[in-house]
């Protein structure tokens, strides 16, 4: 709920309009209150501070893929053989999250065109359990890749996660070299695979498969980085300089190739692949 | 003298009790021999009893013990020579892994491991085992050299996880990781790698994405700390020994998974009473998985790394 309907459910005098509460939200960033409609005709940035909102697996696919698109089967992945439980059991988070979610898990993957050139693309949904890297995201990158060396052409992948999926232990480190195994593959393969990077890129995400990219794009402002501000501050005890994590920061020390509006990333991916044309094999 | 972990009191109690029986005896006639070795017993079946039912959150205080025997012991104890090679002719040496030539039984291998520090000098040199972007960027150095020169890699893997560092963010850790991971999946020759004590996170991957793991009885290998975990999904450390329990972090939960592939016995008590026989057992269990290797190719042994991965997860 926001501010206002807070405030208008409040005064008993006012009749209760018949209006949607989401209609107006506020910018997480300059904290203007935004016209929904618009915020989301506008890619989910502000138009009066130019942040970038997380953008869900769907929108990101209609982003940057042509009409016509389609979507990968989610892969059927082992569920819970950790019986993984804290306060809730994971397999309650699952169906919770599922509820919420368009998608069974936090990895989709749609298979076009990017303005003409042919490309997969897999987007990682922050909206879904933190977009964390578990069996299912995992499978679904790879399948990803398959994709793409089946067609050959160009792999992109849209990072978003805070990091391992921990109700998955260690089978979800073990997704960091599974994957890593994929994006091999592409370059045996002469296919060019291409990161973007967008806010929140974090822990074994970044550590695999966002930082092997042969291109890396990324989001203005997103935060990218391995650990923790958290932990670092607990272990260096003192303050985090400005702009740490951020995706100039990453940029300025050499991580990423550019931070690109999302407004731009779609012509800018058509020009990335110009160049990066498959190579003949050998 | 080593130091005793919480749930070890009671044995802690009775080898207390035999050394003060010794010293009582010494220069006296009363002969205690009996007492001396029914207590002796006693401690022994004791110490076995509490190490064949440890819980995983004192698994994970066995596999950080101060005195449980790092890289540095190892190479002594179970190989016969080792030649170190430093830095990563990028940034600067990091002390936190270590790696170079060395010979198990005659073979000649790249060793590659985390090291820990055994006192607070050490320690601090050796950043606690907790490598930077320039310690796995060695790390890939040397893995690239083995695989030209046809030198199997061994790696020795102890770390709470990656540095987590201002510094170390800028200098790309996370791309050091991945780099270092895909490093390991490319080798064109046998890879073993050992979780030897904590096997922490990406800083554990990224050494130990090989066609065989073993794994020391006592050491654990997670995707965070348990009190990492118990803080993000429990919101207090205090919640620990739950998280350990729920993400199976044991060498005998992880061998059921199929993580790993075999487990190399500790002597009595966890390997830091006997950190000798440790590293013998450590080194005759890698000598055994490397013989096991030798005869496949490149191809065979890429294709048997990348299907222990792939199929992880699968139905």
């Amino acid at each position: 709920m926001n501010w206002i309907s807070r405030v208008r459910n409040s005064l008993p005098f006012l009749p209760k309009r018949e209006t949607p509460d989401n209609l107006w939200i506020k910018c997480p960033k300059c904290h203007e209150m935004l016209f929904q409609q618009d915020y989301e005709d506008n890619w989910r940035v502000c138009q009066h501070c130019e942040h970038h909102g997380r953008l869900g697996a769907d929108r990101r696919l209609q982003l940057l893929l042509d009409d016509g698109f389609s979507m990968l089967p989610q892969p059927e992945v082992r569920e819970d053989p950790l019986k993984f439980r804290d306060s809730k059991k994971y397999v309650d988070r699952l169906k919770a999250a599922r509820a919420a979610n368009p998608h069974r898990d936090a990895f989709s993957v749609g298979s076009g065109n990017i303005d003409n050139r042919p490309a997969v693309v897999g987007v990682q949904d922050f909206h879904f359990m933190g977009g964390s890297m578990g069996m299912a995201v995992g499978q679904a990158f790879c399948a990803g890749a398959q994709e793409a060396l089946d067609r050959g052409c160009a792999y992109i992948v849209v990072t978003a996660a805070g990091g391992a999926r921990m109700q998955e232990g260690i089978l979800s480190l073990m997704q960091m070299p599974k994957a890593t195994v994929m994006t091999r593959r592409l370059k045996s393969a002469g296919l060019p695979y291409i990161v973007v990077l967008t806010d929140p890129t974090t822990g074994g995400v970044t550590a695999s498969y966002a930082m092997l990219g042969d291109v890396h794009i990324a989001e203005p402002d997103a935060l990218i980085g391995f650990a923790g501000q958290r932990v670092i501050q607990d272990t260096i005890r003192e303050s985090l300089p400005e702009g740490f994590q951020r995706a100039e920061y990453l940029h300025k020390h050499g991580m990423v190739d550019m931070v690109v509006h999302r407004n731009r990333l779609r012509e800018t991916l058509a020009t990335v692949l110009d160049y990066l044309q498959p190579a003949k094999a050998a | 003298m080593i130091a005793y972990l919480e749930f070890e009191k009671p044995v802690a109690q009775l080898e207390a009790r035999i050394a003060e029986l010794r010293l009582a005896a010494e220069g006296d006639d009363v002969d205690i021999s009996g007492e001396l070795s029914r207590l002796e017993k006693k401690s022994a079946s004791l110490l076995a009893s509490t190490y064949a039912a440890l819980t995983p959150w004192q698994k994970t205080q066995v596999a950080r013990h101060p005195s449980r025997p790092h890289f540095r012991d190892f190479v002594e104890h179970a190989f016969e020579e080792f030649v170190p090679l430093g830095g990563d002719r990028l940034y600067g040496e990091d002390e936190a892994i270590l790696g170079g030539f060395a010979s198990l039984g005659g073979r000649r291998v790249m060793l590659i491991g985390h090291e820990k520090g055994h006192d607070t000098q050490s320690r601090i040199r050796h950043n606690f085992g907790m490598g930077k972007p320039e310690g796995y960027r060695k790390a890939i150095r040397l893995m690239e050299l083995a695989g030209r020169f046809g030198l199997p890699v061994v790696t020795l893997v102890d770390t709470s996880g990656a540095f987590p560092g201002v510094e170390a963010e800028e200098r790309g850790q996370a791309e050091a990781i991945a780099r270092s991971t895909e490093a390991c999946l490319a080798l064109p020759v046998p890879m073993v790698a050992t979780i030897v004590g904590e096997g922490g996170s990406g800083g554990a991957v990224a050494l130990a994405s090989a066609e065989r793991v073993v794994m020391f009885e006592h050491a654990v290998y997670s995707v965070i700390s348990p009190e990492g975990c118990a803080s993000i999904l429990w919101r207090t450390a205090e919640k620990a020994p739950d998280a350990a329990e729920a993400m199976k972090v044991t060498a005998q939960q992880l061998l059921q998974l199929k993580i790993i592939d075999r487990i190399v016995q500790e002597p009595k008590g966890g390997a830091h009473r006997d950190p000798v026989e440790a590293a013998q057992s450590l080194g005759r269990i890698i000598g055994e998985e490397l013989d096991a290797l030798s005869g496949k190719t490149s191809a065979e042994l890429r294709q048997q790394r990348e299907e222990r991965y792939l199929q992880i997860g699968t139905l």
